[in-house]
Order: C-alpha cells, then sequence, then structure tokens
C-alpha cells in the first residue's frame, strides 16, 4: 500500500427518507477543517434513492465533491447494499481520511467497510484533528469507561475512518453560493442478492424523552445518593418544565432507563440550561453535555471536575439545596400566575 | 438450531481507577466481570433456544482467567464454551479481533453449523460496537445490529423477523440465516439461573484453543500486528478555569442563582398567563 496514492478528506452524508442526518453537516463543519490543513478537497457521499438533490445542499454545508450512488435498492440503510457503495467508491477515488457519524447506521456501515478494507476505525470520537507532516488522522475519544482520552491513529494503512458523535462538531452556516463538483457513480446492485429486507420503519413520534432535543435538563447523578433522593430531581424538572436526564451510574444502578442517559454511551445534549446535579463529572459524561449553553453544577466535592465545565457552580449538599431551589421557583410561579418557559 | 455468542471479561468501569500519575488503568482495582450487553445476548440464545431447540456455544478470546465469563455463560443458559487464548492474540484492536473471532468460529462452525453469532451491543471497556460487525463481515453472514427484539426464528424458511433500534424509531427487519445480531440491554431481562445451571456451571471446563488450534491462520492479522490502529497518547482534557462559584449559605446561593437565572430572559422567561 503507497499511502501517498490515497488524497482527499471524504464524509458519509447520511439520510432518511431524503433529508440529510445533522451529523452528517456537523461532519462537512469538522472535514473542511482537516481538509483545509492538508490542502485537499472535502468531499461528501451520498447514498441512496432519488437523493441526487440533496448534493447541492451538502455543497453548500461545505463540500468541494460529492459523489452520489442512486439506486432503488438503495432506499433504505442496509449494511450489504450500502457497504458494497462505498466500497466501490473508496477503492476508486481512494481518500485518506473518511469520517461518519456516530449513529445506528454509520457505526453499522463503518464497522463493516473497515473490515472488507482492511484498515483502522475509530469509534465513537469527540475531537479531531490532523498531523499535517504526516498525515495523520488524530481522532480522540474517551477511554474505559471514560476518565480520560486516548488519541488513536492509523499509521500504515488508508483510508483512515472514524465514527464521530453527533453534537460535539460545529456545521457551517449554509452558503448557497458555494460551488462543487457533483459526480454520480453507478453501481450493479440485484435486490435478489440482498440477504436482508426492511419489511418496516417506525418513527417513535411519541417518545416522551427526547432530550437531544430539549431545552432545559435537570441531569441528576449518584451523588443524589437513592432513589428516594433522586426524586428531586424529577420535581425540579416538573417545576420548570424540564426534561430529566442521568449519569451513566444513575442508569446502571436502574434509577432511570438508557434512553435517559447524557453521556458518551447515552444522547449528546445542547440545551439551553443543564442542571448537573450530584454529578462528579467524568469525561464520559461531560463529553454528553459539555457544549450546553447554561451550566448549573451543584456538587459537595469542591474539587468536582464537573465545576470546570459549569457556568455557575454551588458547592453544597443537593438534598438542601434543591427543596429550596424547587420552593423559589414554585413561589415564583404563584406570584406571577404564569409558566416557566424558554426563549 | 445452533447459537453462538461472542462474550468478552471487561473490567467493571463503574469501579475501575485510573492511576492518576501515569494516567493508566489500575486494573486490580476493579473486579472482571461478564460484559453485561452481552449477558443479555446469552440470555436470548436461551429465549431462542426455548422455542427452536438446539445448542447454544458461548466464545471468547482472553487470559486464561477468562473462563470465568465462559462459566456465567453456561450458569445462565449456554451449553458449551470455547476460549481462544494465546500471547499471540494480545494487543488486538476490533480488526484483528474480528478476526481472531471469526477464525475460531470457522472451527466451531466445521464440527457443527451456525445458524445465528449473537453479540453485545458493545463491550463497556472499549465501547466500539466495531467487533459484531467484523466478525459478520469475515463470515460473509448479514450483521444486524442495535437489535431490540427477535421477534421470530423461521426454521423452515430459514429466516428471522427482528426489531432494529433507529435514532428515532426502530425498523422491521427480515434476515436470511445464517446472520449475526448485536443486541441492546432492552432486548430482555436477565433471568435467575436456576440451579441445575449453576451446578453445571461450576463444574464445567471450557475448551481452550491456542492459535495452534486454529486452521488456515493467518499470523500477521493477529494482535498487536494486525491491528490498524495504535493508541497514539492519553491525556486528560485540559480543565477549563470553570465559571463562577456561588458562594455563601444555601439559602444566598439559591437567591443568587435565581437571580442569574431570571436575567438571563433569553434562556428562561416567566410568561405570565393572564
Amino acid at each position: 500500500m503507497n499511502l501517498d496514492d490515497y488524497r482527499g478528506v471524504w464524509v458519509f452524508i447520511e439520510q432518511n427518507d431524503a433529508k440529510i442526518e445533522g451529523v452528517s453537516l456537523e461532519l462537512l463543519g469538522a472535514g473542511r477543517k482537516l481538509a483545509d490543513k492538508l490542502q485537499v478537497p472535502l468531499a461528501g457521499f451520498l447514498l441512496g434513492c432519488e437523493i441526487k438533490p440533496l448534493a447541492t445542499q451538502v455543497i453548500s454545508y461545505g463540500a468541494d465533491e460529492v459523489y452520489v450512488i442512486d439506486h432503488p435498492v438503495l432506499k433504505n440503510y442496509r449494511t450489504e447494499s450500502y457497504m458494497l457503495g462505498v466500497m466501490l467508491l473508496a477503492q476508486k477515488y481512494m481518500p485518506e481520511i473518511i469520517l461518519y457519524g456516530a449513529t445506528p447506521n454509520g457505526k453499522d456501515l463503518a464497522s463493516a467497510v473497515a473490515t472488507d478494507l482492511s484498515t483502522g476505525l475509530t469509534a465513537d470520537t469527540t475531537m479531531l484533528d490532523v498531523d499535517v507532516d504526516k498525515r495523520l488522522l488524530e481522532a480522540s475519544r474517551p477511554a474505559f469507561g471514560g476518565n480520560i482520552m486516548a488519541t488513536i491513529l492509523c499509521k500504515k494503512h488508508r483510508p483512515q475512518m472514524a465514527t464521530v458523535r453527533p453534537k460535539v462538531m460545529k456545521a457551517m452556516e449554509p452558503d448557497s453560493s458555494r460551488f462543487g463538483k457533483i459526480i454520480e457513480e453507478k453501481i450493479d446492485l440485484k435486490e435478489e442478492d440482498m440477504r436482508t429486507k426492511v419489511l418496516q420503519i417506525v418513527n417513535d413520534v411519541t417518545k416522551k424523552v427526547n432530550l437531544a432535543d430539549a431545552h432545559v435538563i435537570v441531569c441528576g447523578g449518584k451523588g443524589m445518593g437513592d432513589l428516594q433522593n433522586f426524586q428531586l430531581i424529577y420535581e425540579l424538572a416538573d417545576t420548570i418544565g424540564a426534561s430529566v436526564g442521568g449519569t451513566r451510574d444513575v442508569v446502571e444502578a436502574g434509577w432511570l432507563p438508557h434512553e435517559q442517559q447524557v453521556g458518551q454511551t447515552g444522547e449528546t445534549v445542547t440545551p439551553k440550561i443543564y442542571f448537573a446535579i450530584g454529578i462528579s463529572g467524568a469525561i464520559q459524561h461531560v463529553v454528553g453535555m459539555k457544549n450546553s449553553e447554561f451550566i448549573i453544577a451543584i456538587n459537595k466535592d469542591p474539587n468536582a471536575p464537573i465545576f470546570d465545565v459549569a457556568t455557575y457552580g454551588i458547592v453544597g449538599d443537593a438534598m438542601e439545596i434543591l427543596p429550596k431551589l424547587i420552593e423559589q421557583f414554585k413561589q415564583l410561579r404563584t406570584e406571577k400566575g404564569g409558566e416557566i418557559s424558554y426563549a | 438450531m445452533h447459537i453462538v455468542v461472542c462474550v468478552k471479561q471487561v473490567p467493571d468501569t463503574k469501579i475501575i481507577k485510573i492511576n492518576p500519575k501515569t494516567n493508566t488503568l489500575d486494573r486490580r482495582s476493579a473486579p472482571a466481570i461478564l460484559n453485561p450487553y452481552d449477558a443479555h445476548a446469552v440470555q436470548e440464545a436461551v429465549k431462542i433456544k426455548e422455542i427452536t431447540g438446539g445448542t447454544i456455544s458461548v466464545l471468547s478470546m482472553g487470559p486464561p482467567q477468562a473462563t470465568a465469563v465462559i462459566k456465567k455463560s453456561i450458569e445462565i443458559g449456554a451449553d458449551r464454551g470455547y476460549l481462544i487464548s494465546d500471547r499471540a492474540f494480545a494487543g488486538a484492536d476490533t480488526l484483528a479481533t474480528s478476526y481472531a473471532l471469526s477464525k475460531a468460529l470457522e472451527k466451531i462452525s466445521n464440527d457443527l453449523h451456525v445458524d445465528i453469532v449473537i453479540c453485545g451491543k458493545h463491550a463497556i471497556d472499549g465501547d466500539t460496537g466495531q467487533v459484531g460487525p467484523g466478525i459478520a463481515r469475515r463470515m460473509d453472514i448479514p450483521p444486524v445490529t442495535n437489535v431490540i427484539e427477535v421477534t421470530e426464528v423461521n426454521q423452515k424458511e430459514k429466516t428471522v423477523l427482528i426489531k432494529r433500534k433507529l435514532t428515532n424509531g426502530h425498523e422491521l427487519i427480515q434476515a436470511e440465516l445464517p446472520c449475526l445480531l448485536t443486541v441492546e440491554k432492552e432486548i430482555n431481562n436477565i433471568e435467575y439461573s436456576p440451579m441445575p445451571n449453576m451446578i453445571k456451571a461450576a463444574r464445567y471446563d471450557p475448551i481452550i484453543w491456542a492459535v495452534s488450534d486454529l486452521e488456515n491462520v493467518d499470523r500477521s492479522q493477529l494482535g498487536l500486528k494486525g491491528s490498524p490502529t495504535i493508541v497514539g497518547k492519553m491525556f486528560t482534557p485540559p480543565r477549563p478555569e470553570g465559571g463562577k462559584r456561588l458562594e455563601g449559605t444555601a439559602d444566598e446561593q439559591v437567591a443568587q442563582l435565581m437571580e442569574v437565572l431570571m436575567e438571563k430572559k433569553d434562556l428562561l422567561t416567566l410568561q405570565s398567563s393572564k
């Protein structure tokens, strides 16, 4: 393998129902920086059925080139068919870096492609950079349960691949005047060769807690002590109309279902206000919430790392502070006779 | 029906400590456990076997003491267990791991044809979720990841119906057998192990294979040598400065916080309903 044969930064553009996933746009923003440093084009690649119109959107978000494979067999995501498409593109155009969103489909696809290309893949990256001289992708992620970051390198294989957590990178402002090239590629796929069929897709509209979209989140950690004390988290959330989240420990302890876990192996959230209560601030938790606009931390330990990311910190006993805070909000509501809401 | 479940022994990451000087794991600080997702994978195999009959094998890669997680799997209801253990496997990343496991699966399948491979969604020490799909590619069988329900196993048609979790909902997938599934925790609840299983587990000696016991192995694809990725460096991210501390008694702290929140009208506003 001659590493110098590989050039360019590529981003997998994940689409569902002809709508591009947010993480793909974020990766175009992150990929743009890497491509500029390496002085190579940034490309998006797009697979699906009747998705060509999306290519202009990909360009407006920063891509110089868009590779498109449009085929009826690619209508719904399937490992087998999508993998064949990516293999075709990667072997023909030989990019040096390929980024995927760390979504169920993005992770599934990247794992399969990495195996067939016999190359390195870093999972759930939260920081990206390049060593320009060595043209090495530096993909960093929380490791070992999340108290430390590890930078993963792939020195002798190309393309260098990584899946990247949603909501940690920033998309660029779309610019419809940007110019880019659209390259259509043909693929020979037959439905009868596929060993899986997507019979039905059910969008969960009744999902009660959609933390990723919440404006205000009250999140509790192991510092709440027990399940009974944890009810205070719910009470504060109810009072101000917020969603409830928890740390990995709290979910492991069975106080909350996994959907409500914030952090590396749970949801990444970016609310306007984030209350971190009884949370020490392990890296695996912090990567999931640090981009919140306004972070309020309450913890007994003055040295807890959560205070480093908090906009305002209160060193104190949550069991003492929370009831007072809830009382204040309730009083405010009664006085003004209104509801608390968020801009 | 022959189901093989891939399991991993992991340090309990809830308890594990980092040596603050060297930034490395203090593995002695945490007990080694069966990866929780893999426990659900074994449990799901037991559920399928209750309907279809057949055999459940578990397969693990690790040091000799990893036989403990095979015994644990027998407790949950597996019939037999294999451990591949060799210095040549050490230092494997996900690519080298899926290669080694697929070679063991090849040998297991030569003995008794494998219909379904089940893995946990990811291991809690690595959190990658890449080994399962990797094994599927190497065996050339379809992978279905993030499974939350095995709805039906049709032995006559050789198909399975599966619910797969998506970002916003789920999809119903039909896959041909043999196939590989990776399972989420919500797929089932771990049942209490019946006494006969526990007795069987206590007495069970897993089959242990070294590299030389496997066939057609390309040693250059094993362990550290066969791993394209390396850990460049480990670091604790630079600590941001942090924001303002609210000082005083609890009442004073709460009062200050309320003031701050009320000032931030763009964040939080009190709307009069009148």
